[in-house]
């Protein structure tokens, strides 16, 4: 029964992305019918395999078909579910239905049509989205890469997935494709991503021309194959394993794909996008793709490696990276006055955690951040969409002009919107790490007990750092948005946006707070007495080896609560008392202050090292250096040359020697040619109708020779 | 003796060609109907070959033998194979959306059909030869007409020089490789032209590694191997719609055709000795192509160069001389030929209705023709290598075998993938989705229904093969399989 309800589960939405796209395109009322009720089935067979799974049915499932015949063995493709495919598709699942029922309240259904909205621009007064149908469309097809890409068997359907949600979310991305910055930012996503793409590609050539297969089971089950992958020496020579060297070429792909530094800079510009967008790339599905794809591979990155050893250079690349990323990502958070960039920031660090999570071998901790994380950044975007939603409302009621994003326009909201504000409380709670309650809390705990378990002391104190400004630019967003007065006419009038928007909040909110409670540790003071680590046990049973759970430290409990509490408090002073126009408190950092607005300038720099260069190079030295003058200009001169000889040679050779004698014979044609003319029609079939018929006399006469 | 069937294949085009002449020249839709009845003819038995092929079995067959002049060893011998086999079916669909795509032609069709019939004939003459003397024949036969297509049809800026250039290269190369293959008949001492019995010759190491060049490029020529791509660009452009598709879609795939059938099979020591090279070069043209591209202004160009890149591709999986390389060549030129034709379809039929192919100029063509939008964004992604359409499928393995013979070239390659999606995303973002211009507003309307049928039957072979590779995947391995026995590895 699973099995047929594993193949089950991605095809709803891309059967409702084909039939709003040919029947339904017209219809607002029958395409989100259609998207929403797909999305329903999808998800409530998603929760039916869930439940099967954790309540203790044989695991792993899996089913395969033939697909590509290659050879002598044939290429299938089929579906798995492990652990880690159930709680992947616990999440996605939730989460995509919250972001659709969303999405009807968010693009203003029930409103009639501004007629001055165009295609293509957002609506200015809260008329519904001209391009409604057309938008539940593309989320469907995103929802069924996504879907696809977590049940399925093999690394080739999921780079199936992954790239078909590359390039929906190149077309979400640039929905409002009117705006210049809305279609830079959508070119770049795709450019950007790509990069990684390509690199996968590559460990997926790689892989297959090792081992013949991109099964799951086959490679990341098989200690045979791993343990060969992890001798064999890579093509790069000895040194690194094939096992690394594949391992890193898929972890570029992550690395595109989840933001991770240095392909980060698309992930804020990506903000363009509707809001409901931002929450499916950045929690549900896009980002949490990149972490999915190297959890899936983490017997790939760790093969020959045992827990507590030395870290091999790979995983300490990973885990350089992830850090690194987390810890500057927090710091160009802290900075942003946009609400949703603050949040797109926040994602590329909190994905560094999970990130180095993977690094340090701690595959449980990552995944559990993995899941609460899609929960509660998933309210955080809804939420700040609910926000720009009232604050745009009020600034056409009061005919303010401002950026209904800029949080510095905004302030005491808490008022005006209750749901929206309790909601973001505890998604920016849960962020931040809040103790006990948020579910963040204990994911992050979890990261940070592992590096500090394992020794790794460096990351260790990276993370704990990044955690304190999460907690810092959370409450920072908090207070600016929601408590203190309005500071402007706009936030004033701000009014509580409907429930089809709400209530996904509110359903998110729970998942927040409670989700942690399945990942207590063991020894955890007093609740791990009654409440058992459900967490461990069930996605730890994802590998082949089982991982063992660390001893309990009081230490990082204890530092990780002192800069959740702390950074939250910092963040509340420095913000209450902030007055409409005047200057942010960080502004004081001076010069840090301007290159933390100006995202360190790597926009910039890139723009510098790659994006120019590479048109220097196709335009001035391949195309017109290389090609025309070169190329072309060594062909025009033989030309030239062959011309210059053919002059000659008609000149001094041909005219005065040749002709001479010539023309006595040529009198005589010319006498001829008067009595043929009469064959001379002008017309170019007759001449080609001999033509042919003088061909087809020689070729009857060679057949006839012979 | 049984239907011979690619013999009718090969001779319908050219029949329905001089029938064309007895129309009456101003009867333009009994013209266009007639062509397209022969079109369809020749697409539906190439078709009949396809299915027919046994993939399971291998090895050349519906093979047809006659003897044309046997004093010199000459005789009139076709078959198909694995390789060619989607190489007939391919130049069957091209044939027929040309005529579609055609339609509008209102110049002369007559004397238009018929030549591009010639062609047709010249390139299915080729796929099937099983004789190096009659591959030659065909091979000059697919060349003359370009000449006059582009010449009389074309863009009236740069038509003569373009035909001109095009013509010089094309037969400069296949000069060169005749001599090549020449050299070969007379030092085998066969005293044959029968490439299955030359294949047999044994023919030393150092012949082979001398004459190899001569045959591989001569012909690569025609498949725009580096540094002598130049003919292609500036011939697509010139030439008018069908046959920028006949040129980028079945053409240059007859050069790699000709390299792979006639060099690499026939001289596999001369093929190991140079691979090095053609990887190389080939290697070169995918990234200068996809670099060219990027910067082009002009439309046409864009997808000309990008012909370039991708016919790179066809050249790497061909020099890896592995299993997976070989297959992915093989796919890649179908898949490619399908794609490029697509492309070449929907820039004419927006260059019919703008007049303009300067990219800064265009806009907004998805609200007016949304069909080839969609179509041209289906091409686009096949040329990016998007999983699920038949680039991936065939560019996935050219990579893998890549990879094995050297890793370093596959990394600078796959780069160029980024640079594809590039200038294919700037265009679609501009052309298609951009503003329109004003001049532009309410000048023009949809295509045809032909073009659509056109359109949609080039988009839908894309898509199949993607999804379900193993209607042609199997077909093309058999094929590799065959070279690789040539090689005397398989």
């Amino acid at each position: 029964m699973i099995e047929i309800i594993s193949w089950l589960i991605p095809l709803p939405p891309l059967l409702a992305f084909g039939l709003i796209v040919l029947f339904a395109n017209r219809s607002n009322r029958a395409s989100h019918t259609l998207a929403i009720g797909a999305m329903l089935i999808s998800w409530a067979l998603a929760m039916s395999v869930f439940i099967s799974a954790v309540s203790g049915g044989e695991l792993p499932v899996s089913t395969e078909v033939e697909w590509l015949p290659t050879g002598d063995t044939a290429f299938n493709i089929g579906t798995w579910i492990d652990p880690l495919t159930a709680v992947t598709l616990f999440f996605v699942a939730w989460t995509m239905l919250a972001i659709f029922v969303y999405s009807v309240g968010y693009h203003n259904y029930g409103n009639a049509r501004d007629p001055e909205d165009r295609p293509g621009f957002p609506p200015q007064a809260g008329g519904i989205e001209p391009m409604y149908a057309r938008f539940f469309a593309f989320i469907s097809l995103f929802a069924f890469a996504m879907l696809a890409l977590v049940v399925t068997d093999n690394l080739l359907v999921l780079f199936v997935g992954w790239e078909i949600m590359g390039f929906c979310s190149y077309l979400l991305i640039g929905f409002w494709y009117g705006k210049d910055s809305a279609k830079a930012a959508m070119v770049k996503a795709f450019m950007t991503t790509r990069v990684g793409d390509v690199f996968l590609l590559l460990g997926l050539a790689y892989l297959y021309s090792l081992t013949g297969t991109l099964t799951y089971s086959e490679i990341l089950l098989n200690a045979e194959t791993l343990e060969r992958l992890a001798t064999t020496p890579s093509v790069l020579g000895p040194g690194t394993s094939a096992a690394a060297l594949i391992a890193l070429l898929f972890f570029i792909g992550t690395v595109g794909k989840a933001a991770q530094w240095p392909l980060h800079t698309w992930l804020p510009d990506a903000m363009e996008g509707p809001t409901p967008v931002s929450a499916m790339i950045h929690a549900a599905a896009m980002v949490s793709a990149g972490i999915y794809l190297i959890l899936r591979i983490f017997p790939l990155i760790t093969a020959g490696w045992r827990h507590g050893e030395p870290l091999p250079d790979v995983m300490v690349i990973i885990a350089f990276i992830g850090a690194f990323t987390a810890l500057f990502a927090a710091s160009l958070a802290i900075g942003q006055n946009d609400i949703k960039r603050v949040l797109a920031y926040s994602t590329i660090s909190q994905l560094g955690y999970m990130v180095a999570a993977v690094g340090m071998g701690a595959f449980v901790a990552a995944a559990f951040h993995l899941i609460t994380h899609a929960f509660f950044k998933a309210l955080l975007f809804l939420g700040s969409g609910s926000v720009i939603h009232g604050v745009e409302h009020g600034a056409h009621e009061s005919g303010e002009h401002i950026d209904p994003n800029d949080m510095t326009h905004m302030g005491g909201l808490r008022k005006k919107m209750p749901l929206t504000f309790w909601t973001f409380l505890i998604g920016g709670l849960t962020l931040a790490g809040f103790p006990i309650v948020t579910a963040g809390f204990w994911s992050k705990d979890e990261i940070l007990a592992e590096a500090y378990g394992t020794n790794h002391l460096a990351i260790f104190i990276v993370l704990a750092l990044a955690a304190l400004l999460t907690a810092f630019y959370t409450m920072r967003q908090i207070t600016l948005t929601f408590l203190g007065e309005p500071r402007s006419k706009a936030a004033e009038h701000a009014i509580e946006s409907k429930w089809t928007m709400t209530a996904p909040l509110a359903m998110l909110a729970l998942f927040s707070l409670t989700i942690g409670w399945a990942g207590i540790p063991k020894g955890f003071p007093v609740l791990s007495s009654f409440i058992p680590n459900w967490v461990h046990e069930f996605v730890g049973a994802t590998l082949l080896e089982p991982v063992e759970s660390l001893e309990f430290n009081v230490i990082p409990l204890l530092v990780s609560v002192g800069v959740a509490l702390g950074g939250l408090l910092i963040g509340y002073l420095m913000y209450r008392r902030q007055e409409a126009g005047a200057p942010d408190p960080l502004a004081r950092l001076g010069r840090v202050y301007v290159w933390i607005q100006n995202k360190y300038y790597f926009d910039e720099l890139y723009d510098f090292l790659f994006v120019r260069p590479l048109f220097w190079i196709a335009e001035t030295f391949v195309y017109r250096g290389l090609d025309r003058r070169v190329i072309d200009g060594t062909l025009h001169g033989v030309a030239g040359l062959a011309g210059r000889l053919g002059g000659f040679l008609r000149n001094k050779i041909d005219l005065p020697i040749v002709n001479r004698s010539g023309d006595f014979v040529g009198e005589g044609i010319k006498t001829a040619g008067y009595q043929g003319r009469v064959i001379q029609t002008g017309r170019v079939q007759a001449y080609l109708i001999v033509g042919i018929i003088f061909a087809g006399a020689m070729l009857s006469y060679i057949f006839f020779l012979s | 003796m049984n239907f011979p069937i690619l013999s009718v294949i090969v001779f319908t085009p050219v029949v329905a060609g001089v029938i064309l002449l007895f129309f009456p020249q101003d009867r333009h839709d009994w013209i266009r109907w007639f062509a397209l009845a022969a079109a369809t003819l020749a697409l539906l038995l190439s078709l009949v070959v396809f299915i027919g092929y046994d993939s399971a079995e291998g090895g050349y067959q519906f093979q047809e033998r006659a003897e044309w002049i046997p004093a010199l060893g000459i005789s009139y011998f076709v078959g198909v194979d694995g390789m060619s086999a989607p190489m007939v079916l391919l130049t069957g669909i091209v044939i027929f959306t040309g005529v579609l795509i055609s339609w509008r032609l209102d110049d002369r069709p007559r004397e238009f059909f018929l030549f591009l019939f010639i062609l047709a004939t010249g390139v299915f003459g080729v796929f099937v030869s099983l004789d190096l003397f009659q591959l030659f024949f065909f091979y000059e036969i697919a060349l003359f007409p370009m000449f006059l297509l582009i010449a009389i049809w074309g863009w009236k800026v740069t038509r003569e020089y373009a035909a001109m250039k095009l013509t010089l290269y094309l037969f400069i190369g296949s000069v060169i490789a005749l001599v090549g293959g020449l050299v070969m008949v007379f030092s085998s001492g066969l005293e044959t032209f029968d490439m299955l019995q030359l294949q047999t010759a044994g023919f030393s190491t150092t012949f082979q590694r001398i004459w190899f060049p001569f045959v591989f490029f001569g012909f690569a020529v025609l498949a725009g191997i580096f540094p002598f791509h130049n003919w292609s660009p500036d011939g697509h452009v010139a030439a008018p719609t069908a046959v920028s598709m006949f040129h980028a879609g079945v053409l240059m795939k007859l050069g790699a055709f000709a390299a792979l059938r006639v060099g690499i099979v026939l001289l596999p020591e001369g093929a190991r000795f140079w691979a090095p090279l053609i990887l190389v070069l080939a290697s070169i043209n995918v990234i200068y192509g996809a670099f060219i591209a990027m910067v082009q202004t002009d439309f046409k160009y864009v997808i000309g160069f990008s012909s370039v890149s991708h016919m790179g591709l066809v050249l790497l999986g061909f020099a890896t001389l592995n299993r997976d390389g070989l297959t992915g060549a093989g796919l890649q030129m179908f898949s490619h030929g399908v794609m490029t034709a697509l492309f070449f379809a929907v820039v004419g039929m927006v260059y019919d209705r703008t007049h303009t192919r300067e990219i800064p100029r265009l806009g907004g063509i998805s609200k007016v023709m949304p069909l080839a939008t969609v179509a041209f964004i289906v091409g686009g992604l096949v040329s990016m290598g998007m999983p699920g359409l038949s680039g991936f499928v065939a560019e996935f393995p050219i990579f893998m075998g890549l990879w094995r013979t050297q890793p370093i070239i596959a990394i600078v390659v796959v780069i160029s993938i980024v640079i594809t999606a590039a200038y294919i995303m700037r265009i679609i973002g501009k052309v298609f989705f951009g503003a329109m211009p004003e001049e532009f507003e309410g000048q023009f309307g949809d295509v045809l229904v032909q073009d659509k049928v056109a359109l949609v039957l080039l988009s839908a072979l894309l898509v199949l093969i993607g999804v379900y590779p193993a209607v042609m995947a199997p077909m093309v391995a058999s094929g590799a399989e065959a070279v690789l026995r040539a090689l005397g590895v398989g």
